[in-house]
């Protein structure tokens, strides 16, 4: 078990940030810490490494607990924040260098190590420059260098890719993919397809709790009980629902009238029955025309949401705001 | 060594940018000021004078110098790198302090040049003389230590500036209040003053309890700073 938290709470002031969260992740595991802004995810990363103490609950990083023991568990951890922690008025190579002094890198296998980083992450053409002279893209690379100095067991990245353009995003995520063979990482994220492609598993995290832990396969396998179609018929309203219903496995109706004598309709069914055929000659027998059908899939997105969405909760936010402005 | 790190790294920091010397060739310009008007005028061969001057100088050089040291890490976001790497707070805080202390040491030395020429044409008594830099030498470490220390308050760096110089300011006119005060009062704030007891080494006196009272307040300004990291840390 590389990181392991219990019962953890962060408690600002009367708010609470966190609230009595317990997971682990296992040796060379990816996962993804996936929630809206606000939820607590950063606080989350900042006393996993030890940059903030729990209120309560206890975090051992490699089995060392990182408020009883933190020089000792800080040594297996590489963070990248939010803001990668540069200073801005060193080059590339010194910082590096300064980064493997303070985590406790031998000069000798510093100097091998800052070489093989910055092959690695893509800096060789930018490693006698000043930090405050690269763009973003070059920045959070520095970030990510920082972050993996001296080979710590367990990385932290905070929004790896925020704020990146799409080339860059990939070239961050097949870094951060390519380091995951040999460090475990918990990388947040809020954009979703992300946790998809370089994730194992996914932890979402909503005000502060856990709504979720699970492969991330699984969790859009989880919302698959039903099976859903979206479907536009030429042909009166009344009639075409009647049809609808009549078909059996039809579970759920939604209908919208769209333009002159058509509708569109989102059909759910059970996930053993495929009701597209029925629905074919239903309205064939009618002599309805289906313009269009398609099956939908859930996606992670629709599974975040549902997860981190309570009906009243948000429109009540919503509702707050207008209110006071 | 972990200081030796954080040490290192400010060094550079400061010769790296224009900082350290605007502040270095400022220091060295009044002090040469002061040093060739009063020989030139008066044609004593004694130091104290411009030795009291230079600190005078060193009070308004010494926040700017260390006001960045810890408020810069804060706003930047540094800070979570070296909180987050496997060293302790003391550690980073007792390198950044000594990281300005050889900046001041630097500046001292290049002094060195004004004892050298008394030597040189006459020969002024190099006891009181070195005896004097003593003095000049901790008082400006504990400005830099109060200035650390204010440092760690803010993000800020221009309020942690005038904070520093706030508080220096202070203990100078703290010994006014002795003369205000009668018999206890007045002997606690005569004590607290730098100023008497800077004087003590101008006039060539090393009293152990001067000495020990500078490295004291020293002590604890450092010590100070770093409950203030830390204590950021949990609220």
């Amino acid at each position: 078990m590389m990181i392991e938290l219990k019962n953890v709470t962060k408690v600002y002031g009367t708010r609470k940030a966190v609230d009595n969260i317990s997971f682990s992740v296992d040796k060379g595991e990816i996962v993804g810490f996936l929630g809206p802004n606000g939820a607590g995810k950063t606080t989350t990363m900042k006393m996993i490494t030890g940059y903030m103490p729990p209120t309560s609950g206890t975090i051992k990083i490699a089995g060392y607990d990182i408020v009883e023991q933190p020089i000792e568990a800080k040594k297996h951890i590489g963070y990248l924040p939010e803001v990668p922690p540069l200073y801005l008025d060193m080059t590339v190579e010194a910082y590096l260098h300064f980064v493997g002094g303070i985590k406790g890198v031998p000069p000798k296998k510093r100097r091998e190590d800052v070489e093989r980083i910055i092959h690695e992450v893509g800096l060789t053409d930018v490693r006698k420059r000043l930090i405050k002279n690269l763009s973003k893209g070059y920045k959070q690379r520095v970030g990510l260098a920082q972050a993996i100095i001296g080979d710590p067991d367990v990385l932290v990245l905070d929004e790896p890719t925020v704020g990146l353009d799409p080339k860059q995003i990939k070239e961050i995520r097949d870094i951060i993919k390519e380091l995951g063979k040999k460090h475990t990482i918990i990388l947040s994220t809020h954009i979703l397809p992300e946790v998809s492609m370089v994730c194992d598993r996914v932890i979402i995290i909503n005000k502060g709790k856990i709504v979720a832990i699970d492969k991330t396969e699984n969790l859009s396998a989880a919302l698959q009980n039903s099976r859903r179609y979206f479907i536009k018929v030429e042909g009166p309203y009344e009639e075409v629902v009647n049809s609808l219903k009549k078909i059996e496995g039809v579970t759920n109706i939604e209908a919208e009238v769209d333009s002159d004598n058509t509708i569109k309709l989102t059909v759910e069914s059970s996930a053993d029955k495929d009701v597209r055929k029925d629905m074919f000659f239903a309205f064939a027998k009618k002599g309805f025309p289906i313009l269009e059908l398609k099956m939908l899939n859930y996606s992670l997105e629709e599974v975040f949401l549902e997860l981190t969405t309570e009906e009243e909760s948000y429109d009540e936010n919503v509702g707050n705001t207008k209110e006071g402005a | 060594m972990k200081m030796w790190e954080i040490l290192k790294r400010e060094l550079k920091s400061y010769f790296f940018s224009p900082l350290a010397y605007v502040l270095l060739g400022f220091y060295l310009l009044i002090s040469g000021y002061f040093f060739s008007t009063f020989v030139l005028s008066t044609h004593y061969a004694v130091l104290s004078p411009i030795l009291s001057s230079m600190v005078t100088v060193f009070m308004f050089i010494s926040p700017i110098l260390t006001m960045r040291l810890i408020s810069e890490d804060m706003k930047t976001g540094t800070d979570q790198l070296l909180l987050t790497s496997p060293v302790t707070v003391t550690d980073i805080v007792i390198g950044k302090f000594f990281s300005t202390v050889f900046v001041y040491l630097v500046a001292l030395v290049i002094t060195f040049l004004y004892p050298i020429y008394l030597k040189l044409y006459s020969s002024p008594d190099m006891g009181s003389i070195i005896a004097g830099y003593i003095g000049v030498f901790l008082i400006g470490v504990t400005f830099i230590s109060i200035g650390l220390f204010a440092s760690s308050l803010t993000e800020n760096q221009m309020i942690a500036g005038v904070i520093g110089f706030a508080l220096i300011l202070m203990f100078w006119l703290i010994s006014w209040l002795g003369d205000v005060f009668t018999g206890k009062a007045k002997a606690i704030f005569q004590n607290l003053s730098f100023f008497d007891r800077l004087n003590n080494f101008l006039n060539g006196l090393v009293n152990l309890s001067d000495v020990v009272f500078f490295i004291s307040v020293i002590i604890f300004f450092i010590f100070l700073t770093i409950r203030v990291v830390d204590k950021r840390r949990w609220s």
